[in-house]
């Protein structure tokens, strides 16, 4: 246990430092894009991981919430009253998208999840009067609590880490309640949880309204940090590249989400540099884990770590004689 | 050397052990009543035989041959048919197609002329009326003749019957009965599974009794009548 | 009245590319019971390498089209093969699999064709039109709607009348069982995706002429063929046709009467329908 509690607190002590070790503005920014999509692929993950619900709608979430900050900003609204609007519209999208979307699940779930998405990305393409249409909305100044200038790089950083941590502490604390333990349950034995008398369908549309908070949570935050939001923030192409980012780093585990969050935007912006074909790269990254790591990257470098650990480490000498065998043949 | 032998078999559905080292042999154009109570493991017995699940231990051969852990269409190549519980007919597909899809050539079985759509058709009448019917609204005694004219197609040398009386009206269930006569008579090597084991006793030259997935009795049917065997305790309620 | 013609016209037409579209992933997500997401970057890809064999080579149209459909069909033979058929265990991970390729083979196409729309000239001789109960047909239109249903008919033999088609059919309605009677359902897989990504391929240099291809083309057919496959049913090529010409119908008098509302007009009853009838409006099984 102390292992691990060491490792957190280097893990939040350089997470706090990065404006002093990484240089300029530009990685500061590409840091805050990194925990931006780590909330949102938390969220993702909170139902393709826990409750065993495979989302391709989610990027219509998101692009929910950062229309509705986006266009009540617009509005003449305060940043107060347009976080806590967007917050209560994602929430009330997110309540009819799942009354709609639990009605399957598996692959059914699926393909409903990729309609709504469409649906929605349909609706900030075409509903010009409301959303404006292909020319999207922008954000005229971030917020700045207490006297805080979020313009700065750093500054905004900094209040996208808090943000970070505040999410990420609410899904350690769902995922390891009796909650989260039931969820899991649904996940792994829905007729059997059904048989003790959970109300399977309650517990999984609780669990997509908490993944549609921190999507929400991440959609607001996405808008002001790129003062803008168009209707390619609700593509399809979108929300596939979050189940990737979840899938990729590890579904069903909390590191795995952020580690696949970092993948990807690290190679949409660092990579991009280098390489002009990002998407081919993250598609065969993406297909090699499904195939050799299906478990992910987070899980499956746990499990290669402690299998080098046996090989160099001698085993140590058995107890009784010879190994277990099949338990014993009548 | 036995047409169908099952050793040690040890199978599981996820974590849940069903069969534990369970084994007998079919011996070559003999026909074996597996019998058993409600969940006793038999057809789980069929479906591991037949390829569909994979046992965590132990051995199927077919023929002398090793087929442990093959694919079920491996099977049906090797001469194994399956006439599984609940019939399962292709029910959009008509009957003519039920069969055609199953058809495999072979150099026959020795004793009569190989199975094609003609001599099944002849076995069963009532299929060659029905012939280009759907068969999804056959009645469930003429889907249960379907299912074993579509194991036959494949010209099988092994033939599992699952619970082929199930469901069906005792008229039905009679017909049934003499079509299994008839086939064992032309030397098809019988695994017989039913619940009503009257009707396996008439039948039967050997017996194999499951109880709670692991064999309780196995032995030919001559030396149980002769030993009078009560057979009640393991059969349950009849 | 000419308007309401001339989109009645433009909806069959698209009708009839959608059914090349749609037919494919019907089979393929009816047998192997995977929605195949990888399916519009097949017909984008048809379109593109289409449009090389046609504008940059110089092939007649219809051999184009023929090796555009081959090209793309042994695509789809590749993926089945080598990654799809490692994974049979996981229907999840075959669909993230075809995920990830549609990642691939969408870069791939903007390296290879770059990101500016590829208009393909309508085929000389089938370009033009004629004037016919007052309303004004583009051949090229007409045209499709003739391809269309001839591949409906081909189709229609190969499910219905050949052992190959029961094969199919039996697989849709029981993979296990179809095993169990020594039918070779991997073979069958492999058949049926090639199939599917043929029909896609086709699909999408048809096309090309009236969609014109381009970047993003892949992610604006293939929720099309969700919906038409959810409508009309997996592994029902009645479905996919009536599906197809409803769709076609939907999406351009959608567009041309609520601009605004076109995508919720589209993909509300399909989400209606997987809500209230999962097996769709022909299908055979539940998804």
């Amino acid at each position: 246990m102390t292992a691990t509690r060491a490792a957190l607190v280097v893990a939040l002590a350089a997470l706090a430092a990065v404006p002093w070790w990484v240089q300029g503005d530009y990685y500061i920014s590409v840091a805050s894009q990194i925990l931006i999509y780590a909330i949102f692929a938390l969220g993702v993950d909170v139902l393709i991981g826990y409750a065993g619900l495979v989302s391709l709608g989610h990027a219509g979430l998101f692009g929910l919430a950062g229309y509705a900050a986006a266009v009540a900003l617009a509005g003449g609204s305060g940043h107060f009253g347009a976080v806590a609007l967007a917050l209560a519209v994602a929430l009330l999208g997110t309540a009819v998208f799942a009354a709609l979307s639990l009605r399957a699940t598996g692959i059914g779930f699926i393909m409903i999840t990729l309609a709504l998405g469409q649906i929605l990305w349909g609706l900030a393409y075409r509903w010009v009067s409301l959303t404006n249409g292909d020319n999207g909305v922008g954000v005229a100044t971030r917020p700045m609590p207490f006297g805080l200038d979020l313009e700065v790089a750093s500054h905004f950083y900094f209040a996208t880490l808090a943000v970070f941590l505040l999410a990420l502490s609410g899904a350690w604390v769902f995922v390891h309640s009796p909650f989260g333990a039931s969820l899991k349950g649904t996940r792994d034995q829905p007729r059997r949880m059904t048989a003790l008398g959970y109300n399977v369908w309650l517990i999984r549309y609780f669990a997509c309204l908490f993944s549609g908070l921190l999507t929400a949570v991440a959609g607001i935050l996405f808008v002001y940090y790129t003062k803008f939001i168009s209707p390619p923030t609700l593509v399809l192409t979108s929300s596939a590249e979050a189940v990737l980012m979840v899938i990729s780093g590890g579904s069903g585990t909390l590191l795995g989400p952020i580690v696949g969050a970092a993948l990807v935007v690290i190679v949409k912006n660092v990579a991009s540099a280098y390489i002009e074909r990002w998407n081919m790269l993250l598609g065969a990254i993406f297909v090699a884990i499904v195939v050799f790591m299906p478990e992910g990257l987070v899980p499956g470098s746990v499990r290669l770590a402690q299998w080098a650990l046996k090989a160099i480490r001698p085993p140590p000498a058995p107890a009784g004689g010879s190994p277990p065998g099949r338990a014993g043949a009548p | 050397m036995s047409a169908l032998d099952i050793a040690g078999i040890d199978a599981f559905y996820g974590d849940s052990h069903v069969l534990y080292g369970v084994s007998f042999a079919l011996g070559e154009a003999r026909l074996l009543g597996l019998l058993g109570r409600n969940g006793a493991g038999k057809s789980t017995c069929m479906n591991v035989a037949m390829g569909m699940l994979r046992p965590r231990g132990g051995k199927v051969t077919l023929f002398g041959e090793d087929v442990t852990g093959k694919p079920p269409e491996d099977l049906a190549a090797r001469g194994l048919a399956l006439v599984p519980q609940g019939r399962r007919i292709f029910r959009s597909l008509t009957v003519a197609e039920n069969l055609i899809v199953a058809a495999r050539r072979t150099q026959g079985n020795g004793a009569h002329a190989p199975w094609d759509l003609a001599t099944v058709t002849s076995m069963f009448p009532r299929l060659k009326e029905r012939s280009r019917q759907i068969a999804g609204y056959l009645s469930g005694g003429e889907q249960q003749m379907l299912a074993i004219g579509r194991a036959l197609m494949s010209n099988p040398r092994v033939l599992l019957m699952d619970e082929p009386s199930e469901g069906l009206a005792p008229q039905i269930v009679a017909e049934v009965m003499a079509t299994i006569r008839r086939l064992k008579e032309q030397g098809l090597s019988i695994i017989l599974v039913e619940q009503n084991a009257k009707l396996v006793f008439d039948i039967a030259d050997d017996i194999v009794i499951l109880n709670s997935g692991r064999v309780a009795v196995s032995d030919t049917k001559d030396n149980l009548v002769k030993q009078g065997v009560d057979l009640h305790q393991h059969l349950g309620i009849y | 009245m000419s308007l309401w013609g001339i989109l009645a016209i433009n909806s069959v037409a698209f009708g009839g590319l959608l059914f090349l579209l749609s037919a494919g992933f019907s089979l393929i997500f009816g047998l192997m019971r995977i929605p195949n997401l990888t399916h519009g970057s097949m017909f984008m890809l048809g379109g593109y390498v289409g449009a090389s064999l046609y504008m940059t080579w110089h092939l007649p149209f219809w051999l184009a089209a023929l090796g555009s459909a081959a090209v793309v069909a042994a695509f789809g033979g590749v993926i089945e093969r080598l990654l799809l058929r490692r994974l049979s265990g996981s229907i999840l991970a075959q669909v993230l699999v075809t995920l990830g390729i549609s990642f691939i083979v969408a870069d791939f196409c903007l390296l290879t064709w770059t990101g500016d729309p590829i208009s393909v000239t309508t085929p000389p001789a089938l370009a033009g039109g004629v004037r016919a109960f007052g309303l004004f047909f583009t051949i090229y239109r007409i045209a499709i709607i003739l391809v269309a249903c001839a591949v409906a008919a081909l189709l229609w033999v190969l499910l219905d009348k050949t052992r190959l088609g029961a094969m199919i059919r039996a697989g849709v309605d029981d993979p296990e069982m179809a095993r169990v009677v020594g039918i070779r359902v991997s073979r069958l897989f492999t058949i049926v995706f090639c199939l599917g990504a043929a029909l896609a391929g086709f699909g999408g240099i048809m096309g090309a002429p009236v969609l014109t291809v381009y970047p993003g083309l892949d992610t604006d057919m293939l929720p099309l063929a969700l919906v038409i496959v959810i409508l009309g049913g997996a592994g029902s090529l009645l479905g996919s046709l009536v599906g197809s010409f409803l769709i076609g119908f939907v999406y351009n008098f959608g567009q041309a009467m609520f601009p605004e509302l076109a995508y919720f007009v589209l993909f509300l009853p399909m989400v209606l329908v997987l809500a209230l009838r999962p097996q769709g409006l022909f299908g055979r099984h539940a998804s």
